[in-house]
């Protein structure tokens, strides 16, 4: 069948199958199992009342159940047995083997360094973009151009950077413009940036905080435009100067909002996968975490290894998930 | 801002420097690319894209002189223009690619088995030779020549339309398109109903469930890759659209929940209530007041996963890109290309270019929409 009629067939399917799934299920709730009417008619619709919430949610939950709550069990189940061996319990092997591997190591400090330069770099730049724009008369257009990279693919940005880190062999016109800009100020050979061992991992930060940096200047300039304008006219009137407005006065008030911008960010740098993944696929020692795990469960086809580095990067996620839990809880009391 | 106090910050020229420094820096790889894209393999190489605004000076590879052979007295003479009529002017020229700019434009040069040639700046050249030339190989000319700024659209008919293997994205544009609708539209309408039971009915266990949501928020899907292939294998979905589509709509849930339970929450309590009181049910309420109230939400949350699932890689490689190769999407057919064709800057780019077009056609109409949604989802 012809997948675009496969999709159509699925959009009427879908669409109608949900509409038609509520539609029919609150109808039979109120006409069949619990009529409004007859001598039971009040504690009828008290009881049709307390069902039909789960109608409602019924579908979602499956859903997330599925697809969210069974695998994170499933793979802490998987990354305690070996396929191999039909399934069978090994306990921590797996992650004992993982820890043995240097690959893994690698990839472990290299997703720290991503961890710590990222969130860093893209909320500072996003700071900086936000108090800027909010400033000037093209303050809107210059924000839509910051943020446009973030509707760019982490392969379509891995393509765009890696022109900009093209390296040509010595003697010829260098057509990277990194390679050209470091051939205009010193007398050196070209650099192939993404095979120098450890600095390469700049490299393909860089990218990520170029994608970030537009998401954390839109809710920074947010959070600063809704800075009381009477604290910075306090500041003003007491003689500060407009760095000392910014970071003593602004920078305090909005502080809240930094650490969710942060924690964001921090979540998309642990899954990064498809910048790394594209550019260097792990070589000259650039693996993290999220490559490590799909090498080993779609090459190596080692899905017990493979498991035990998700779960890994499930560990690094909760402290997060946890703190945002508990602040969402904080909010609805 | 600093003129509240009605003074004119004496900084305001500087912030402007600033801001076109920051903004011009975030777009000069991607015009890099765009303009990479309306270039030939030659001037790719050739030199930077950057001087390609401007007329430059640059080395030609080889051209082979050719034309219609006359006879002039006891000499053969060919003659015509290497450049077939584009504009440019010769600075140097040789005959071996040892010494590319041995002659300066005007000169006659000796060659072996008495033949010369000669090339005037403009490119016209007349070769003449004793004996005739018919059926040999004529001479190569090494060029250095300035040309005017000169754009192509060849690269896109080859990477649209006549392209051959994974030069032509053809098909994988509709196979992008073919996931991304589907993956779009469903979760909205799951996500919707029961963002509304979270946000206006009163049940036990729901503020426990909203916390749920949130927790899921974060939960990388790196987690459901095997488990979920494993089912799908199970219930014999297999690799396919099918697969694809459920696990973008699981993926997207909890976002899709969260989004628009925040903004329903947010709806005024009045009008639900009246409605109540009228005697609506809450699936009348739900779909006349709440779904059409809510269409900036739905919106916000629709661009996300348009832009989520049309620029994503993994899970597409995961559930939907078999060994047949036949549903493979753009970004994995650009992987390939930047694996395979690394050097082939002009596919590279228009296959890249073309995939991102979409998205930032869309970025650009609905920003007004994605801003509002990535501020209602931020987690406060």
């Amino acid at each position: 069948m012809n997948p675009a009629l496969q999709g159509l067939i699925t959009i009427v399917l879908g669409v109608g199958g949900c509409v038609g799934y509520f539609y029919f299920s609150n109808q039979f709730l109120d006409k069949v199992l619990y009529p409004a009417k007859g001598p039971n008619a009040g504690r009828n619709i008290n009881r049709a009342n307390m069902i039909r919430p789960w109608l409602f949610l019924a579908p979602a939950l499956i859903a997330l159940g599925f697809y969210l709550v069974y695998p994170v069990f499933e793979t802490l189940r998987l990354s305690l047995t070996d396929r191999d061996a039909g399934g069978a319990f090994v306990g921590a092997e797996n992650y004992s083997q993982m820890l043995s591997e240097p690959k893994f190591w690698e990839a472990l400090r290299n997703n720290m360094m991503w961890l710590i330069v990222v969130p860093a770099a893209s909320t500072a730049f996003g700071l900086l973009a936000a108090q800027l724009t909010d400033s000037i008369k093209w303050g809107g257009v210059a924000k839509s151009l910051i943020f446009m990279p973030m509707a760019i693919s982490f392969v379509g940005a891995a393509v765009i950077w890696k022109l900009v880190y093209d390296a040509r062999p010595e003697g010829t016109e260098q057509i990277g413009v990194l390679n050209a800009i470091y051939l205009f100020f010193s007398d050196g050979d070209p650099q192939t940036w993404l095979t120098i061992p450890f600095w390469n991992n700049f490299f393909l930060m860089i990218v990520l905080i170029w994608i970030q940096t537009g998401f954390a200047m839109v809710i920074l300039s947010a959070a600063l435009r809704g800075i009381p304008e009477e604290t910075i006219e306090a500041a003003i009137v007491d003689g500060a100067n407009p760095f000392q407005i910014f970071f003593k006065i602004k920078v305090p008030q909005i502080m809240a909002t930094i650490v969710v911008v942060w924690t964001t960010i921090t979540i998309v740098v642990l899954k990064v996968f498809d910048i790394v993944f594209a550019m260097t696929n792990g070589q000259w020692e650039t693996q993290v975490l999220a490559n490590y795990m799909y090498d080993k469960m779609f090459r190596a086809n080692d899905w017990g290894v493979g498991s035990a580095a998700a779960m890994v990067i499930m560990l690094l996620v909760t402290p997060i998930l946890v703190w945002n839990v508990y602040n969402a809880r904080k909010e609805m009391r | 801002m600093d003129n509240i106090a009605g003074k004119k910050s004496s900084l305001s020229w500087a912030v402007n420097i600033a801001t076109l420094a920051l903004v011009l820096l975030w777009l000069f790889p991607t015009v890099g690319l765009l303009v990479s894209s309306f270039r030939t393999a030659d001037q790719i190489f050739s030199s930077g894209w950057w001087s390609s605004m401007f007329a430059q000076e640059s080395q030609n590879p080889a051209i082979r002189v050719s034309g219609a052979e006359q006879k002039v007295g006891d000499l053969y003479v060919i003659e015509g223009n290497l450049f077939d009529g584009k504009e440019a002017v010769v600075t140097a020229w040789g005959t071996s690619s040892r010494a590319p700019q041995a002659y300066a434009p005007g000169e006659t040069v000796e060659l072996t088995r008495d033949r010369t040639i000669t090339l005037q700046d403009n490119g016209d050249f007349t070769f003449t030779a004793t004996q005739s030339q018919q059926d040999k190989r004529l001479q190569r000319v090494f060029t250095t020549a300035t040309s005017a700024p000169d754009f192509t659209l060849d690269n896109y008919r080859t990477v649209l339309f006549s392209g051959a293997g994974t030069d032509n994205m053809a098909k994988a544009f509709f196979n992008t398109l073919t996931v991304t609708i589907p993956a779009t539209i469903i979760p909205i309408l799951v996500a919707a109903f029961a963002a509304y039971a979270l946000a206006w009915m009163e049940f036990p266990g729901r503020a426990l469930l909203i916390a749920a949501v949130v927790g899921l928020l974060v939960v990388p899907l790196q987690l459901a890759l095997i488990p979920l292939l494993k089912f799908h294998n199970e219930i014999g979905i297999g690799k396919g659209y099918l697969g694809v589509w459920m696990a973008h709509t699981g993926f997207g849930l909890p976002l899709a929940i969260y989004l628009l339970r925040n903004y329903m929450v947010g709806l005024p309590r009045d009008i639900i209530e009246n409605a109540r009181v009228d005697g609506a049910t809450d699936f009348q309420i739900f779909v006349k007041i709440i779904l059409p109230l809510s269409f900036p939400a739905l919106a916000s949350f629709a661009i996300f996963q348009f832009l989520w699932t049309w620029n994503d890689l993994l899970v597409a490689m995961v559930f939907l890109i078999d060994s047949s190769g036949q549903t493979t999407v753009m970004t994995r057919q650009i992987v390939e290309l930047l694996g395979t064709r690394g050097g082939n800057w002009e596919i590279l780019a228009t296959a890249a270019f073309v995939s991102i077009a979409v998205p930032l056609a869309v970025f650009f109409l609905m920003q007004r929409y994605l801003v509002r949604g990535l501020l209602a989802g931020s987690v406060k």
